[in-house]
């Protein structure tokens, strides 16, 4: 429970359908602002509070659990550590990997749940072949994709209340239950960021400066410096500082050159990718090439692709047409329909 | 599930017998202690005879006893409403206490350190968090005021040599406070022939009810009041007097007082029934905390190597049993305890800590159900530590 109108609205449907819910928070990341006191998005007094009287309402018992080290390390330094080598990566996915749907999975079990159940949008359905991981039926909320990361063991144990809701329907819901948090606003900034500002926090916790270096062409020309690789997203195109006549974007970066490698908006598009740390939710997979969709970043729409695995962990995509903006560290997340078949990790972007 | 509480140094039930004394003051019985008329006369007949029945509990005189709004305030009264005055007066700017005070001593003297300008000196414990004698009495200065030692502490249920501490405070000329919220449920105050200066109560820690605190305060002791107004508390604390709190609060330490014997026999077989049971259960990874010997008779309390006193808690709170740290936190920050610091433990077992207060109504059958559902959680949480490390 964060404190927010969809775990508060999670826990509520748990109560009401019978379930012997226990609410737990966990303290990740707290960072002060200098000065200022404001903090980040996770865990603060306030709340703390909010989920705290959430909880009381409910009569449920509310823990708050503590997981600041392992969360600094598997998410925070893996956030910064991977921006340093250029890599731009989904800490939420990695979050859900190793803190929610482990490290607190395996906290829930220990304390005698047999479930655990948190506010994401989408739905977990049994059937002949096992669990499977649908979208959410608000398809605008869906957060399946940060959620691949489930395995049939992990999805036994996981209810996700909010699957059958549209966000609306969730906030009229937080009302009709009485909940305190029910016109709270929502944040799409990362939780441990004070201020949205990535780019700040990177500099702020980064060992050593990145340092700059040249803008290239794709033909190795130099036409300009760059404040270090993190700061930079592929497909940006405002605040490259260079005027060239047609619009520039950033297609790639190159770690060893220290090189920022931009071109016009057709040079963005790509035919494929090699996918690692690959997730098959039916448990292994497939044996032959497969027809999907595929989604490379959490806000983008699927694409038409073939998944083809190269071994257990391994995948390569082609996409139909190419596209645009793929990003070493996303995750590819591959879809048929409504269901989500798995995904990795992009370790390279083919053209 | 029947839970089973063991946190009574945390707080007690209000005895039936001292509901029954309120009830009356909260509306038949409700006029203001410092009117004129017939129902003012009632209200101020009622806490006279309370203020009574707590000076005869105590070996003091009725107007050495002053009602207040809780422990915490009792504390601050004593330490801010004795040292200004002394300033005031040139009788010196230095006050000492120790490093394992109740913050409601401990964060004052800072206060009156960096806000007020005081000379503080905080003397260290030894590993059983016994205030060592020759230390205290080598801190006294020539403009040393006060000396505010705790009769025994809330976290690891170590009593001082109170007596002892008076005894040079008198020598010295210093006065002496004790903070005895802790041990008043286990223990007699006989003032009339202890050194002691200012003593402060909280009624909630011996079955009476929350929201009313005592302080003795010597005849002769010049204090100021900190709450200033309507010269309720012979001066000394203003607000209007809370009947029903002071009558419940009197009755429940005359009670406490009573049966205190009882009582004690009753804790001291609990309480080392439990030590017994937890050291044995973990032999190499738990040790007991506090003295020995010279501890509360209800008060059980450990440290765990490599474990966080947050997660026991937690775990033991799913399996339906009410423990404590020793202090409350409930913001999942698991901070060293400075108490156990204090101790010189290691900080492997430093956030590690658990406090186990038994009380009247505890049976031997909990203590069982504890030590039968200890070793079980324990390992669990090692187990999960381990993995997650």
């Amino acid at each position: 429970m964060s404190g927010g109108v969809d775990s508060s609205v999670a826990a509520a449907l748990l109560v009401q359908a019978g379930y012997d819910v226990t609410g737990i928070m966990m303290r990740l990341w707290s960072e002060p602002g200098p000065n200022t006191g404001v903090h980040n998005r996770c865990c603060t007094p306030d709340q703390m509070a909010d989920a705290r009287r959430v909880a009381q309402l409910l009569q449920i018992p509310f823990y708050v659990v503590d997981a600041q080290a392992y969360f600094r390390r598997e998410v925070v330094q893996f956030f910064i550590d991977e921006h340093q080598r250029a890599v731009t990566p989904n800490p939420c996915v990695e979050c859900n990997r190793k803190v929610r749907f482990s490290y607190l999975l395996e906290r829930a079990r220990l304390l005698g749940a047999d479930f655990l159940a948190t506010g994401h949008y989408a739905r977990v359905q049994p059937s002949a072949d096992g669990y499977q991981l649908l979208k959410a039926v608000d398809g605008n909320k869906d957060q399946s994709y940060v959620l691949h990361v489930l395995n049939q063991q992990k999805l036994a144990r996981v209810l996700l209340p909010l699957g059958p809701y549209a966000k609306r329907e969730v906030r009229c819901l937080a009302k009709e239950f009485g909940l305190p948090v029910a016109s709270k606003q929502e944040s799409m900034d990362l939780c441990f960021l004070r201020d949205g500002n990535y780019r700040r926090f990177l500099a702020e916790h980064s060992t050593g400066a990145s340092a700059s270096g040249p803008i290239l062409s794709q033909t190795g020309e130099t036409l300009g410096q760059h404040d270090g690789l993190p700061s930079y997203t592929i497909g940006q195109r405002k605040g490259l500082g260079i005027a060239v006549g047609e619009p520039m974007y950033v297609i790639d970066k190159d770690p060893d050159l220290n090189a920022l490698i931009v071109g016009p908006r057709t040079a963005l598009g790509r035919s494929g990718l090699l996918v690692g740390r690959v997730n098959w939710i039916a448990g292994g997979p497939p044996s032959k090439r497969l027809d999907a969709e595929v989604k490379i970043r959490y806000r983008s729409r699927p694409v038409e692709a073939t998944v083809t695995a190269l071994d257990e962990r391994m995948a390569q995509i082609r996409f139909r047409t190419p596209v645009f903006g793929a990003t070493a560290g996303q995750a590819a997340v591959f879809y048929q329909g409504d269901r989500c078949l798995g995904g990795g990790i992009i370790s390279e972007v083919l053209t | 599930m029947k839970r089973i509480y063991l946190d009574y140094a945390a707080s007690t039930p209000v005895r039936e017998e001292v509901v029954e004394v309120m009830k009356p003051y909260w509306t038949s019985l409700f006029g203001n202690a410092s009117s004129i008329h017939q129902a003012g006369r009632q209200a101020d007949q009622a806490i006279q005879n309370a203020r009574h029945t707590v000076a005869t509990s105590l070996g003091a005189t009725d107007s050495e006893i002053l009602f207040t709004s809780c422990g915490s305030e009792s504390d601050n009264l004593a330490l801010r409403g004795v040292m200004h005055p002394a300033r005031k007066h040139g009788r010196g700017n230095h006050l000492i206490t120790s490093v394992i005070e109740h913050k409601a001593v401990l964060d004052t003297a800072y206060q009156l350190r960096d806000l007020h300008g005081f000379d503080l000196t905080v003397v260290p414990v030894d590993a059983y968090g016994r205030v060592q004698l020759d230390q205290l009495e080598r801190a006294i200065r020539a403009d040393t005021v006060l000396i505010s030692i705790m009769a025994a502490n809330n976290e690891i249920g170590t009593c001082q040599p109170v007596r002892e501490i008076g005894e040079i405070a008198r020598r010295h000329s210093v006065l002496f406070h004790t903070d005895a919220i802790q041990a008043a449920v286990a223990q007699q105050f006989n003032l009339s022939n202890m050194p002691i200066d200012l003593l402060s109560l909280s009624a909630h820690k011996f079955y009476g009810p929350k929201g009313i605190g005592m302080l003795y305060v010597r005849q002769g002791v010049d204090i100021t009041p900190q709450l200033t107004g309507g010269g309720q508390e012979g001066g000394l604390r203003a607000g209007t007097s809370n009947t029903p709190l002071i009558v419940g609060a009197a009755e429940a330490l005359r009670l406490a007082t009573a049966e205190l014997d009882d009582n004690v026999a009753h804790y001291l077989e609990l309480r080392d029934r439990l030590i017994k049971g937890v050291l044995e259960a973990f032999p190499a990874d738990c040790r007991l905390t506090g003295h020995p010997t010279e501890r509360l008779p209800h008060h059980a309390s450990f440290a765990f190597r490599h474990l966080s006193g947050n997660d026991l808690l937690i775990h033991l709170d799913a399996a339906g049993i009410s423990a404590s740290s020793g202090s409350a936190c409930l913001t999942g920050d698991p901070s060293p305890s400075s108490v156990l610091e204090a101790l010189s433990l290691d900080p492997d077992w430093t956030k590690g800590g658990l406090r186990l207060t038994v009380g009247t109504p505890t049976t031997a059958r909990e203590i069982e159900i504890l030590l039968d559902q200890m070793p079980d959680i324990v390992s669990a949480l090692r187990h999960f530590a381990a993995s997650y490390a």
